[in-house]
C-alpha cells in the first residue's frame, strides 16, 4: 500500500456515512484528529478525491449554486466500499527502525568523519525536543478529544522506544572503545 | 564566571563506589554538575546507570567516596548526619518512587510533620498544608490514611509533603516509576507547574516523557555524564519539522 493510501481511504471512510463535498471532509478529518495532526491542505483533498473518483471508488455529481460556483458532491461507490472493507481487514504494518539514523550509525567508523557517541547524543537530543514538543501539543489539545490524545501519545511512545534504542545502542557501542 | 550568580547546586568530582556481594560497584565516578537557581534538570539513563546513587548524593542521602558538594555557595563537606537532616527539613524536598509516607500517620498529618520539625508554628503549619493539598487537588483527603488512597494520590501527598517549607531545591527520584501513564501525565504537570513558579528541581527518571518536562536533560551512563542539553522551548515552530516525522499525513 502506496503512502497515497494514508490520504484516500480516511477520504473513502469519511464518505461511508453518506455523501459530502471537499470542504466538508476538510473539516470532519480536522475535527477528528485534533490540532496534532498535520493536515492535508484543500488542494491536496481534492486532487485525492479526483484521482478516487478516476480510479471508480466513488463518484462525484456537480450540484449548482444560486450566486458561487458549482460544488462537487462525492459519494463512494460499490468498488470504494469493497475497498474500505479489505482497509479494514488488513493489519498495519509496523513501523520502522529510523533507517537513516542506523546507517549513519553503522558506516560512521569507515568513514572516519563522525564519532558514533556523537551522533547518538545528537540524535537524542533530537528526540527530546520533539518529545517535549509533543507533550505541549497534548498541554494544548481539547481535553475531550480523545482521539487527538491517544494519537499524541502514541508518538510519544514511539519516541519513547527510540530513546531507549539509543540507549542500547550507547551502552553496547561504548564498552567497545 | 566569577560574575554569574552562585549556583544552587554544585558537585565536583563525585566519585560513589558501592560494596556489594558482587564486588565493588562504581555507581557515581566522576561527576561534574551546576544547577541554577529555578532551572528543571532531568538526569536520565538506563537502570543501573547510578542516576539514583547521584541524587542520593546530592541530598545527603549518601555520602560521597570523594568529591564535593556546594549548595547555595556553602560546602557541605563538614556536614553531620544531623545537619543534612536540617538541610533535608528545610532546603531540600525530595519524593522518591514509592512515596516513602508514614503509614500511620494520616495525610494532614505527613504533610503538616515537616513543617512542625521545622519550628513552623501549629496554625501556620497547618494553613500551608491546606494550601499545598488544595493546589495539588487532595482536599477532602486529610483524615485518610495513605493506604486508602491510590498510588497517584499519595505521590501527590508526598509532593506536598517534600514542598510545606517551601525549600530552594526539590530532588525528584524516580516520581513517577510506580505509576501508571496517567498517574505519570498528572506528575509531570505537577512537576512543570511548580517550575513555571521558580522551583528548582532536580529529577532522575528513566521515562524520556516525563524528562522533556524539564528544560535540560542529562543523560547518564554507566557512572557518568555522557550529554547534558538545553532543550528547545517552542513548540510551534518545531511543528512542521520535528514533529511531522512522527505525526504525519502524507500524499
Amino acid at each position: 500500500m502506496g503512502k497515497g493510501a494514508l490520504v484516500r481511504l480516511p477520504l473513502l471512510a469519511l464518505l461511508a456515512r453518506g455523501p459530502a463535498h471537499g470542504y466538508e471532509l476538510k473539516q470532519d478529518l480536522e475535527q477528528l484528529l485534533g490540532s496534532a495532526y498535520p493536515q492535508p491542505n484543500i488542494g491536496q483533498i481534492y486532487v485525492t478525491l479526483g484521482r478516487l473518483e478516476k480510479t471508480g471508488l466513488i463518484e462525484g455529481e456537480e450540484v449548482e449554486q444560486s450566486s458561487r460556483p458549482n460544488k462537487k458532491i462525492y459519494r463512494l461507490t460499490e468498488a470504494g466500499r469493497e475497498a474500505l472493507n479489505v482497509w479494514f481487514e488488513e493489519t498495519a504494518d509496523e513501523p520502522r527502525v529510523r533507517d537513516d539514523f542506523f546507517m549513519k550509525l553503522a558506516l560512521a567508523p569507515r568513514t572516519g568523519l563522525a564519532d558514533q557517541i556523537t551522533l547518538i547524543n545528537r540524535q537524542r537530543r533530537q528526540y527530546l525536543n520533539t518529545m517535549r514538543a509533543l507533550s505541549k501539543l497534548a498541554a494544548a489539545e481539547d481535553r475531550d478529544n480523545r482521539i487527538a490524545h491517544l494519537l499524541i501519545e502514541g508518538a510519544m511512545l514511539h519516541l519513547q522506544a527510540d530513546l531507549d534504542w539509543l540507549e542500547r545502542c550507547q551502552e553496547e557501542l561504548e564498552d567497545t572503545e | 564566571m566569577s560574575d554569574r550568580p552562585t549556583p544552587l547546586l554544585r558537585a565536583q568530582g563525585l566519585v560513589k563506589t558501592h560494596h556489594g556481594d558482587g564486588g565493588p560497584v562504581r555507581a557515581v565516578r566522576g561527576v561534574d554538575l551546576s544547577v541554577r537557581q529555578g532551572e528543571f534538570v532531568a538526569v536520565t539513563g538506563p537502570s543501573g546507570a547510578g542516576k539514583s546513587t547521584l541524587l542520593h548524593l546530592l541530598g545527603g542521602l549518601q555520602r560521597p567516596d570523594s568529591g564535593s558538594i556546594h549548595l547555595a555557595g556553602e560546602s557541605t563537606d563538614g556536614y553531620s548526619e544531623a545537619r543534612w537532616a536540617v538541610k533535608r527539613r528545610k532546603h531540600i524536598g525530595i519524593v522518591f518512587q514509592f512515596f516513602n509516607l508514614v503509614s500511620d500517620l494520616s495525610v494532614a498529618d505527613n504533610v503538616e510533620l515537616p513543617a512542625l520539625l521545622a519550628g513552623v508554628p501549629p496554625k501556620r503549619a497547618r494553613a500551608r498544608r491546606e494550601e499545598l493539598l488544595a493546589e495539588l487537588s487532595l482536599t477532602g483527603k486529610e483524615n485518610s490514611m495513605p493506604g486508602e488512597l491510590s498510588g497517584g494520590e499519595q505521590q501527590r501527598v508526598a509532593l506536598a509533603r517534600a514542598l510545606v517549607n517551601h525549600p530552594p531545591l526539590l530532588l525528584a527520584d524516580e516520581p513517577a516509576g510506580s505509576l501508571d501513564s496517567k498517574g505519570t501525565r498528572e506528575v509531570m504537570r505537577l512537576l512543570s507547574r511548580f517550575h513555571r513558579r521558580g522551583q528548582t528541581i532536580v529529577l532522575v527518571t528513566h521515562d524520556a516523557r516525563l524528562a522533556s518536562a524539564g528544560d535540560r536533560v542529562i543523560s547518564f551512563f554507566d557512572g557518568r555524564i555522557a550529554d547534558d542539553a538545553e532543550l528547545t522551548s517552542g513548540a510551534p515552530q518545531v511543528r512542521r519539522t520535528g514533529i511531522s516525522g512522527v505525526l504525519e499525513l502524507k500524499d
